[in-house]
């Protein structure tokens, strides 16, 4: 209103509105709940707050975490893709395959991520021109990814590879496991994406409206198909560092990696509507989903009831997700 | 004594807006009672009220005398009222007799259904109305005047006295509409009272016995067919709101023709449509709701599939295959549904303008310049006065009348200047409605040329340089600057004119 009032006001003003900005961000919650379940296990177990068990758990949330992004980008244009899993472990036999039957490395390498950008496409020509329904096409695709990688192994495990290539998967640089490394650069080139360039503005507003991008004269097709395709590639980075670790072409790896990364999606604040959440929240996620799995081995609890515990924090985390937004 | 509903001073009020003030309102066992009014003048809000759907702030609501207070859906039809809602509430897969039981299926003492007995109810029901309706096939392959038949069927299995159309007509072709005609009279002479809404003023003439009338969710008054005649009606719901509000219409000579579009059609078999559109000009699209005006403008910017179209653009043909082809060319749609059509309403007011042009603010690395984007925002508020606090404002939290100029604000950042304005005030309070139309004549006077569709039509007369009035699909007339006036307008849109004399 009027100037001298607003000028005395605005230092506490700003520092409130930050602190309103950060509890209103979709991944506050998720990490407040990392948290707790972080505090939770140092008290429950000696062992869990020591260098080697962090570094362990980073490493085996990291594939999961690299195939979130990809399901972040879809799920925030308000569509699912369940072909994760098995394009991953497609492009990781091809990769190995190709690499054991003498092809140059980064040339079988190349040909592994492009499958997978190639499996994203063909989602996307599904879901997005032909305006079939995203969870259907992506099922279908599943299995022609699962049973293609099958085939091309004839059901058995490839190995054989140089032993550099284990580098991806074991490897050290800057003194930070490679896996770690690829995980972070991922992230950070999501971020960049959604948050500072026109397609990650596109993404949201289509979760948010697509009808109403359809008619402000926006293709919101070109888009769609654009996050399948970088879920497909986030797939095949995935694949890469899989079978870098095992050092070993596994067809039949990733099953039921699709539901840990809508998990660690959706436990990171996105809204499986579309429209709503942030990429960091998802790392987050996967991270809740990582020191749970670790923390409960390491309590002794049968992967049984482990099962039923993650269940329950997803239904209690979308519930108060939902709490928030009503 | 034979008064059947009796309203008493019905008051509802929402937050900034005085809905309904104090309205009475008695229909009589057997009687068709007309409710009349424009778009917001409160009937919807009445509806929903008798509906349990809302709740009055005062007023009594009495039925056969007894106070009755329906706290929902469900009590109210207990108490006898039945609503035939514009958009029909059945199932589309499910055929007749199962859409007339649902949720109030005849079951035997094993919990399974009697289906030969509903059926036989059916049957009898529609035997009551006296109209032969397919009971086998699912009701979506039934016409719309034979699913409007099911839904009045649905109405009477739950014996309804009290039956409610709510512009019952607006869908249906004229035979269509006389055989509704026949069947409410046949209601009528059973005992049942009808509430009919409608915009057809002719329709109430034929079927009609007394009328009501809202005008700004007041009682305007209540007249017998006989003593009323369609300048009264008119007159009544118009009121002497026309003169006010409205800025003055240029008087100099519109410029030259921008947008040509000629020979465009919707639908195999259906009418082909011409018109013109002027630089500095208003060109209203006049009609009843239905009568494919939003069609036509979506057809022409290419986001609803044509049969042919042959577009100019200042003399070029161009080809607008998609909204995307017509946003390059300078043209924008401002869609009737702002919420579910216009806006992202989780979005802030930046990012809602700068939607559909984001390229300016990309800089060689292809990332965002925010500082550049939220400097144009700001600028572009400040030109329209947006009210927010910010420009990271939510758009879900702005008034009507803010949203609505977020959207404008979206299409003269990205310099177009052929806009195509569906219903630009519905759900806009009064004083914002004056703004949003000072904004349209500035922009017609810098040069933009407008479409404008509407159904109100105090804003039809007030506004528009030259009006297209539509009938079932085709343009039956333009009108020009000094034929503009409701009586021709409602002549034209009711088809009261037969249209083969005007070729």
């Amino acid at each position: 209103m009027n100037t001298s009032i607003k000028t005395m006001t605005e230092q506490p003003n700003r520092m409130k509105l930050n602190f309103a900005q950060l509890i209103r961000s979709p991944a506050f919650y998720p990490f407040v709940g990392l948290v707790v379940v972080t505090v939770f296990m140092i008290f429950a177990s000696d062992k869990f707050l020591t260098g080697a068990n962090l570094e362990n758990i980073a490493r085996q949330v990291s594939i999961n975490a690299i195939i979130a992004v990809g399901m972040t980008c879809v799920i925030l244009t308000g569509g699912i893709d369940l072909s994760v899993g098995p394009v991953m472990a497609l492009s990781g036999t091809l990769t190995t395959g190709l690499m054991v039957a003498g092809v140059p490395a980064p040339i079988a390498i190349l040909i592994g991520l492009l499958i997978g950008v190639g499996f994203g496409v063909g989602n996307g020509i599904f879901v997005a021109y032909l305006k079939m329904p995203p969870i259907i096409v992506t099922l279908a695709t599943m299995g022609i990814a699962r049973g293609l990688g099958l085939m091309y192994t004839d059901g058995y495990p490839i190995s054989g590879m140089p032993d550099w290539f284990a580098w991806f998967g074991r490897g050290t640089l800057f003194g930070i496991q490679v896996p770690i490394l690829i995980m972070l650069l991922t992230y950070f080139f999501a971020w960049v994406l959604l948050q500072h360039t026109r397609i990650g503005r596109y993404v949201y507003a289509i979760g948010g409206n697509e009808e109403a991008v359809r008619l402000s004269g926006v293709r919101a097709s070109r888009f769609k198909l654009l996050v399948y395709s970088i879920s497909g590639l986030t797939a095949a980075i995935a694949g890469l560092v899989l079978s870098s670790r095992l050092m070993s072409g596994q067809p039949n790896a990733g099953v039921g990696f699709e539901l840990d990364a809508i998990a660690a999606v959706v436990l990171g604040g996105a809204s499986i509507a579309g429209g709503r959440g942030v990429i960091i929240g998802t790392l987050v996620g996967a991270m809740l989903l990582g020191v749970l799995n670790n923390g409960l081995n390491m309590l002794g609890v049968s992967p049984y009831v482990q099962s039923v515990i993650k269940g329950a924090i997803i239904l209690l985390a979308i519930f108060i997700s939902r709490q928030r937004h009503k | 004594m034979s008064c059947l509903l009796q309203l008493e001073n019905i008051c509802k009020s929402y937050p900034g807006v005085h809905a309904l003030k104090s309205i009475n309102l008695s229909v009589e066992r057997g009687e068709i009672h007309a409710l009349l009014g424009e778009n917001g003048a409160g009937k919807s809000t009445l509806m929903k009220i008798l509906a349990g759907v809302e709740h009055q702030d005062q007023g009594s609501i009495r039925i056969d005398g007894a106070e009755q207070h329906f706290a929902t859906y469900n009590e109210a039809i207990a108490a006898g009222i039945g609503i035939v809602f514009q958009e029909f509430s059945l199932i589309p897969y499910l055929n007749a007799v199962e859409n007339i039981f649902l949720g109030h299926e005849i079951v035997n003492g094993f919990g399974l259904l009697r289906k030969h007995e509903m059926r036989e109810k059916a049957i009898g029901l529609f035997d009551r109305l006296g109209v032969k309706i397919n009971l086998d096939c699912s009701v979506q392959h039934l016409s719309v005047a034979e699913q409007q038949f099911v839904e009045i069927a649905k109405a009477l299995a739950l014996e309804a006295r009290l039956l409610i159309l709510d512009e019952p007509t607006a869908t249906l072709t004229p035979s269509e509409a006389e055989l509704l005609f026949d069947i409410m009279r046949e209601l009528k002479s059973q005992g049942v009272a009808v509430i009919f809404i409608s915009h057809h003023l002719e329709e109430i003439f034929q079927v009609c016995d007394r009328i009501s009338v809202l005008r700004d969710g007041a009682n305007v008054g209540a007249l017998t067919v006989a003593d009323s005649d369609i300048d009264t009606l008119v007159e009544m719901m118009v009121g002497r709101r026309l003169e006010a509000s409205f800025p003055p219409k240029p008087t100099q000579a519109r410029g030259e023709v921008v947008l040509q579009v000629r020979d465009i059609q919707l639908t195999r078999n259906g009418p082909h449509n011409s018109f013109n559109l002027h630089k500095g000009e208003i060109l209203g699209f006049a009609g009843l709701v239905g009568s494919g005006r939003t069609e036509l403008a979506l057809g022409v910017i290419g986001a609803l599939p044509v049969v042919s179209k042959d577009v100019l653009l200042r003399g070029q043909s161009v080809n607008l295959s998609d909204p995307a082809h017509a946003l390059a060319n300078g043209i924008g749609l401002l869609p009737e549904s702002r919420k579910s059509e216009g806006l992202i309403v989780d979005f802030s007011i930046r990012e809602n303008i700068s939607l559909n042009n984001l390229g300016k603010y990309e800089g060689a690395s292809h990332l965002l310049d925010r500082h550049k984007e939220d400097v144009t925002t700001e600028a572009l508020m400040k030109q329209l006065s947006i009210k927010a606090p910010t420009c990271e404002s939510r758009v879900l939290n702005l008034s009507g009348g803010n949203q609505q100029k977020v959207v404008i604000a979206r299409w003269i950042n990205h310099h177009c200047d052929i806009l195509i304005f569906d219903e630009p005030t519905r759900g806009i309070d009064v004083g914002a409605k004056a703004e949003i139309y000072n904004l349209m004549r500035k922009l017609t006077e810098q040069g933009f040329a407008i479409i404008m569709i509407s159904s109100e039509l105090p804003e039809i007369i007030g506004m528009c340089d030259r009006v297209a009035v539509f009938n079932k699909g085709a343009i039956v007339n333009v009108l020009q600057a000094s034929d503009i006036n409701p009586q021709e307008v409602m002549r034209y849109a009711t088809g009261s004119l037969n249209s083969e004399h005007l070729h």
